[in-house]
């Protein structure tokens, strides 16, 4: 076990890096999860036809097929995702404006990925909202975007605040596949580092590793609990 | 080992009854080792009398094992395998393949799967804990993949400003070695799981370059000639000598002998010309064997 003390820099910097691509992956999904979910549920045909596709797609395909199109495909396509070297952005995340694309790459991948499952998480949501709400809104003369914004998405939040965390969380988990894509350093890639090529034992590095993981699941999940037990008050 | 015991009386007894037709077998190899003795009990005399052996190589590794269209596997290694077993006195086409990758190398030796293995194996003190190694028979050392119009990197040292980026494998004594030399592992190295995924890279631009032992490289400069080309000599030394068993010292000093002189009558430069040698590799001075 005590390569978890001698090491302790390599599993914190992996932890570090492993939060970074978590953090802006999270964001990433929520944002474009909420997009896609509005495209799902909006009264125009094509527009839910766009969204119920891309569900479709992304939910349906394995993520290491999708990490693999990322890092493979975009490249041959004569994209190095440079659009993400986001000004500002890129001071607090290094690695997203360094010249290798592949943390670029594995957080599309991430994005993309998880966007399917916050989308569905949101429309459960919003389907948990009874009909007669919105008919009512309607009723009155609300726009659909007023509709959403006042009556809708405040009620549906409550429903779908804890689908959401588990997606969150099934994403964390998910993001140590980011290391065999071409990531150098974030956690599970530093398991392999140090068992194959510094040759210590796999069980405590595995042990390490997961400690890691869930210094950032577990609070997570005690977060979406006391939620929960809000709103049941408030209810 | 009782069962080898029994297997060795066997095969002998089988030899004793057929001794004149694998005389002629012999004679018709032209390679006069028939009428060698080996010293009774050894693994040569039970080999020779068996007229069979398997042989552990790799079946993925151009230029020194790889097995193609013909089936069996070609390459430097499999061409000293024949040398070494031409020496016992057994035809080339009794020898039995065996793949043997690198994780299960020493695990098929132990075991007694094969009666030795020539596989790109770089001889070094943790592995003869387990096993023993004749040779070393070449070597290899680590080196740098560039695209061929590039320039600008010329060795290891063509990290240290920062700016090359470099691929490597997850795990592999060459990732190791080629983070003393990048300035920001961050912004420098890319590990992936195959070579083959670094060469796509290198390929695409989101890489520089791409270091391991110069001999798998040579294999992507030999299948894409007009696209790659090696940067630099070697800067690590990795001597590949022959695996057999640990306590098997006859066998191995047998070897020992073989290789020496393969490297002084020609056969060894042959083989080499025939097979890696095609790739524009240098096969250098022949290394000195080392009969520890």
């Amino acid at each position: 076990m005590s390569v978890l003390i001698d090491k302790f820099d390599v599993f914190a910097g992996g932890f570090w890096l492993t939060l970074q691509i978590c953090v802006l992956a999270a964001i990433g999904a929520l944002i474009l999860g909420a997009v896609v979910a509005v495209l799902r549920i909006s009264p125009v045909p094509p527009l839910r036809a766009v969204g119920t596709a891309y569900v479709n797609i992304f939910r349906n395909m394995p993520l290491t097929v999708v990490m693999f199109f990322a890092a493979f495909g975009l490249p041959a396509l004569g994209s190095n995702a440079d659009f993400l070297r986001i000004p500002g952005l890129d001071v607090v995340f290094r690695r997203l404006s360094t010249d290798l694309p592949y943390f670029r790459f594995a957080l599309i991948a991430l994005v993309l990925y998880t966007a399917a499952f916050v989308c569905e998480a949101l429309r459960s949501g919003v389907n948990a909202v009874p009909a007669g709400q919105a008919e009512a809104a309607r009723s009155l003369g609300l726009t659909f975007g007023q509709n959403l914004r006042y009556v809708v998405l405040p009620q549906s939040w409550k429903a779908s605040v804890v689908p959401l965390g588990s997606v969150i969380i099934a994403m964390i988990k998910n993001s140590a596949l980011v290391g065999f894509f071409g990531v150098v350093g974030d956690l599970s890639q530093t398991a392999d580092q140090l068992t194959s090529a510094e040759g210590y034992a796999f069980i405590p590095v595995a042990i390490g590793i997961s400690i890691g993981y869930l210094i950032m699941t577990v609070p997570l999940g005690a977060l979406l609990d006391r939620i929960e037990k809000r709103q049941a008050v408030a209810r | 080992m009782r069962m080898k015991r029994m297997a060795a009386v066997a095969a002998a007894a089988a030899l004793a009854l057929g001794m004149t037709a694998c005389g002629d077998n012999k004679g018709d190899e032209g390679t006069g080792s028939g009428s060698k003795s080996f010293a009774a009990g050894s693994t040569m005399e039970r080999l020779s009398k068996a007229q069979k052996i398997k042989v552990g190589t790799k079946f993925d590794q151009p230029g020194f094992g790889l097995k193609g269209l013909s089936g069996k596997p070609e390459g430097f290694d499999v061409e000293v395998a024949k040398i070494i077993v031409k020496e016992l006195g057994i035809p080339e086409d009794k020898i039995e393949y065996v793949e043997t990758p690198s994780k299960v190398r020493e695990d098929k030796i132990v075991d007694g799967s094969v009666d030795l293995v020539a596989a790109t194996y770089t001889i070094n003190d943790k592995r003869k804990e387990r096993i023993a190694f004749a040779g070393p028979y070449y070597e290899a050392g680590q080196n740098i993949l560039v695209k061929k119009d590039d320039t600008t990197i010329t060795g290891p040292d063509s990290f240290q400003d920062g700016t090359k980026k470099v691929c490597s494998v997850t795990g592999s004594t060459p990732a190791e070695e080629i983070k003393k030399h990048v300035k920001d592992v961050a912004t420098q190295l890319v590990l992936f799981d195959t070579y083959d995924k670094c060469r796509d890279a290198l390929k695409g631009g989101q890489v520089d370059a791409v270091t391991t032992d110069n001999v798998i490289l040579l294999g992507y400069v030999a299948k894409d000639e007009a696209s790659f080309k090696l940067a630099g000599e070697n800067f690590t030394k990795e001597p590949y000598g022959i695996g057999v068993k640990k306590e098997d010292t006859d066998f191995r000093n047998f070897i020992n002998d073989v290789l020496e002189k393969a490297m002084q009558d020609g056969r060894w430069k042959k083989a080499w010309d025939d097979t890696a040698g095609k790739f524009g590799a240098q096969l250098g001075t022949a290394p000195t064997i080392n009969r520890y």
